[in-house]
């Protein structure tokens, strides 16, 4: 392949990749009343007003609870879950990964209205917990995954060395194992995080009156309002998830585990 | 000094529903050196995983310094395990991982401070506390592994395939080191090994195992000299064995008449003691190749392959000429059936 070529086509996949990120930045910095692109005239009047409404910091806040604590217990479940799937001869392991695995495969869509039509309404389930259940569930496999992908890198002969040292099997998990595969959980946390903070399909079905996550809440806000202001938040928010993976990167070589 | 210090009865050690050891006793004595020989598959490291707590045996006992320990775990046996891949911790450094065990023991800091910096000048490692595993070389994880193990003043202390991760010139140095610690300490040393060379080196007794069986054990000298069955005799460099019938040398359906009477089941010569260029057999050379000392032959012979030593005094024979030797009865090994 030409030189020529090569550049076109990497110019036409940056163009994709970051285009419309670009245009949704200079949306939101218009100084129009419409959302609209090119923007007319440039501002941050958009960027200010997403911090004034109320219902933004509301769902925002919604969202926060359901990626760090979703996040907290999809680990709370997964990293034992990993490290027996790990370290056990577990029968049935390669089904239960399976299992563990399909959030992954199945559609949100689908994950979202199994839980609505069978948990939420029979068992009469508030919607911010069937939120925060749909959210673990979403965030376990991605847990169980990076978590057993660091144990793989930890010889087990580790442990059995701690534990003639003096340990019982629980102190070696946590003063051997743990601090060994701290990266990986770190990892899963941000990974965990930013599925969960990005999440739609399954939320979609599971927001009710006042209750609804962010990216919903955008959704119905630009429903009845077509201003810059989503356009804005959307912006902020892409900066947010782009600062926590690099970030993430720098201190962890996230690369190295997802 | 107990001749039974570490004790192992009718022990039966199984994975699931393979029996790795059927029945084993051996009794270590106080003090000694003892090794675990044989080659991969053979029991050695199940029976020294038993001894350590880290298997459960399906019967039998185990007793150490006088106590049933069968069922206690592995965290309560006293017992030092050096691993072959040392298991070092890598996030602490190198200090902390000597003190890893001292501080389970919730001993005063000081008392830590002085036993680790103790354990790190017996192994010479005295300036190298701060750093960590990954950033020291194979020979000193090793003897960081030794310091880790020592510091806890095990009763016994177990090492597997201590030498093998090793260069030649770090063999050397670790097994004089090992033989150094043990008489300073006077700890009972139990290693593995599928190297019959480092067993004959290092240990004061040798314990040869066969699929799960105790095949002979004796000293270094004893094994080396006089094993009792064609497999102890291969392992310990006896590569020409043969069976005797009717004072003939059989090999499968060859036979050859035998120079000397015996009442032996089984003959088996070193290549060394093969006496090349006169006698009554004959063989074809198919391999020859210069050892230093001197010339390793391999013969196609009446009886299959024969392997021979011949002195670099002689000329050598080539590739596809047929040559003399003679299977004499002072170098013959007899053995059991």
């Amino acid at each position: 392949m030409s030189r020529l070529s090569i550049w076109i086509i990497l110019g036409v996949t940056l163009t994709f990749l970051i285009g419309p990120f670009l245009i949704v930045i200079l949306a939101g910095a218009s100084a129009g009343e419409a959302l609209s692109f090119p923007p007319q005239g440039l501002s941050l009047k958009w960027y200010a007003k997403v911090f004034t409404v109320e219902s933004f910091r509301a769902s925002f806040a919604l969202s926060m609870f359901l990626a760090i604590f979703g996040t907290l217990t999809a680990l709370l479940i997964g990293i034992p879950a990993a490290y027996a799937l790990n370290r056990y001869d577990l029968p049935w392991a390669e089904t239960i990964r399976t299992i563990v695995a399909a959030p992954i495969i199945v559609p949100g869509i689908i994950v979202g209205l199994a839980l609505l039509r069978y948990i939420v309404v029979p068992l009469n389930v508030t919607i911010t917990m069937a939120l925060f259940m749909v959210h673990t569930a979403l965030v376990l496999p991605y847990a169980v995954r990076v978590v057993s992908s660091s144990l793989n890198n930890l010889r087990g002969d580790m442990e059995e060395a701690a534990v003639i040292l003096g340990c019982t099997r629980f102190q070696a998990f946590t003063k051997v194992v743990l601090p060994n595969i701290r990266g990986g959980i770190l990892a899963a946390f941000i990974l965990g995080f930013v599925t969960s903070f990005n999440e739609v399909p399954a939320s979609l079905f599971l927001s009710g009156p006042g209750v609804r996550t962010l990216p919903i809440d955008m959704l119905s806000y630009m429903e009845i309002t077509f201003d810059p202001s989503v356009a804005a938040l959307s912006a902020i928010l892409a900066f947010l998830s782009v600062a926590i993976v690099f970030l993430a990167e720098r201190l962890l070589g996230f690369s190295r585990y997802v | 000094m107990s001749d039974r210090f570490v004790s192992l009865t009718d022990l039966v050690l199984s994975y699931g529903s393979t029996v790795a050891v059927p029945n084993l006793n051996l009794d270590i004595h106080e003090g000694e050196l003892i090794a675990l020989l044989g080659p991969s598959g053979c029991g050695k490291t199940t029976t020294m995983r038993a001894i350590a707590g880290l298997l459960t045996p399906t019967s039998g006992s185990i007793e150490i310094d006088g106590r049933d320990v069968t069922r206690t775990p592995a965290n309560k046996r006293g017992i030092g395990l050096v691993f072959q891949s040392y298991a070092l911790f890598p996030h602490l450094s190198a200090f902390e991982n000597v003190a890893f065990g001292l501080r389970l023991q919730k001993l005063p800091d000081a008392q830590v401070r002085a036993k680790t910096e103790a354990g790190m000048a017996t192994v010479g490692l005295t300036g190298f506390e701060s750093r960590k595993p990954a950033e020291m070389s194979g020979g000193q994880q090793q003897r960081l592994a030794l310091a880790r193990s020592l510091v806890m003043q095990p009763k016994v202390l177990l090492l597997d395939e201590p030498l093998s991760n090793l260069d030649a010139r770090l063999r050397l140095e670790m097994r004089n080191e090992l033989q150094r610690v043990q008489r300073d300490t006077g700890v009972t040393m139990v290693f593995v090994t599928h190297d019959q060379s480092e067993a004959l080196a290092l240990a004061d007794r040798i314990v040869l195992m066969n699929d799960g069986k105790i095949e002979q054990l004796g000293t270094a000298r004893e094994l080396y000299a006089a094993p009792e069955t064609a497999f102890a005799a291969d392992f310990m460099g006896f590569e020409n064995i043969f069976h005797v019938e009717g004072g003939h040398l059989v090999n499968g359906s060859a036979r050859l008449p035998l120079g000397f009477t015996t009442d032996a089941p089984v003959l088996a010569w070193r290549p060394s003691g093969v006496s090349v260029g006169a006698g009554p057999y004959s063989g074809k050379v198919r391999s020859s190749s210069f050892a230093g000392g001197h010339r390793e032959y391999v013969l196609d012979s009446p009886l299959g392959e024969i392997k021979a030593d011949a002195s670099i005094e002689t000329a050598e024979v080539p590739i596809g000429q047929s040559i003399a030797f003679d299977l004499p009865q002072d170098t013959a090994r007899r053995l059991m059936a």
